[in-house]
């Protein structure tokens, strides 16, 4: 066929096509959902892209502390940056474990994906207790504002990812993931990456990239 | 690690995208992709308390993009799929990037 257009609806799309994993026509010969889902992560860029922004005009101008170079712990932010780095790693050996239909070892680097993923927001609430006490709040300066504004939607972003592993390791457990479960996989997956190169630009600009001597 | 482990495996897409994606990368390449993550990442860290001034902010930008785009191109199969993919999330990179760009030139960040 000179382009294709099926669109996997999933387990119980409704459309009766259990047989060839719930796949129906679409009009651009790409699956909408995946289609769906890319655009999505284009406009979630827009809005990380907002926030990293407004981290930067700001940075630097706190008239009082505690200023960055006062609270952040790079060695610790660091390994929490190699535990997300590596969950997208176990990410995609679920997906080629998921497209050998292999499903225990899908379960497996799911699991482990979603575990190096609540280790990583544990890691971020315990810095952001460790910053509170050092005096860093949400209003005590435009760094402490933009920090948690930024960081804090990121943990988000990881908190929903990890939901969305667990439900796909439930869904798998009660049998209820097409034949070929890649689809569902590869799409949460991407959803997974993302997070996880937002997070390679915000450790960069925001914890590595030196930040000058405040504004007096 | 069993031999079928080792092979290139069809995209999902395959089944139904008429064929126009290549297959995926196994998953040795996949760990080898991931410790070249963990290497520069690795290089970011050691540059960051070794080096100073625009230096480390020309190297530590220019690592973020070159993982960022690893990431992108090998994880997420850009590099793959459909370019129709590619070109959606490189539109909303390029308007993120733009507004990036614009509140750089109007605030100057890195020069304080």
């Amino acid at each position: 066929m000179a382009q294709a257009s099926i669109e996997h609806g999933g387990a119980h799309d409704g459309g009766g096509h259990q047989a060839s994993g719930g796949a129906h026509e679409t009009s651009t010969g790409l699956p909408n959902t995946k289609l769906a889902m890319w655009l999505f992560l284009a406009s979630e860029c827009l809005l990380f892209g907002a926030l990293i922004s407004t981290y930067l005009l700001y940075r630097g101008t706190s008239a009082e502390g505690p200023y960055p170079a006062d609270v952040f712990d790079i060695p610790y932010t660091s390994v929490s940056s190699f535990v997300l780095l590596a969950s997208s790693l176990t990410m995609v050996l679920a997906l080629s474990a998921a497209q050998r239909r292999d499903i225990a070892r899908m379960r497996l680097w799911l699991l482990t994906t979603a575990l190096l993923g609540m280790t990583f927001v544990g890691g971020q609430v315990y810095e952001f207790t460790s910053f509170y006490h050092e005096g860093l709040k949400l209003s005590t300066n435009l760094f402490g504002t933009t920090f948690y504004v930024l960081t804090g939607f990121h943990g988000v972003h990881v908190t929903v990812g990890i939901l969305m592993l667990l439900s796909l390791v439930g869904m798998s457990s009660a049998d209820r993931l097409p034949d070929d479960p890649s689809f569902p996989v590869e799409m949460i997956g991407l959803y997974w990456h993302f997070v996880d190169i937002v997070w390679i630009i915000i450790f960069t600009v925001v914890y590595l990239i030196p930040t000058g001597s405040p504004s007096s | 690690m069993a031999e079928s482990e080792l092979q290139p495996h069809p995209s999902p897409d395959r089944a139904y995208a008429g064929g126009t994606s290549h297959a995926h990368p196994s998953p040795k390449e996949y760990v080898r992709i991931g410790a070249i993550l963990g290497l520069l990442t690795a290089i970011e860290i050691a540059a960051s308390y070794t080096i100073g001034g625009a230096a480390l902010i020309a190297l530590l930008l220019t690592l973020a993009i070159v993982k960022f785009s690893i990431v992108v191109m090998w994880f997420m199969h850009l590099k793959f799929d459909d370019r129709r993919y590619a070109r959606f999330f490189v539109a909303g990179v390029a308007l993120a990037v733009t507004l990036f760009l614009i509140v750089l030139m109007l605030s100057r960040v890195f020069l304080r």
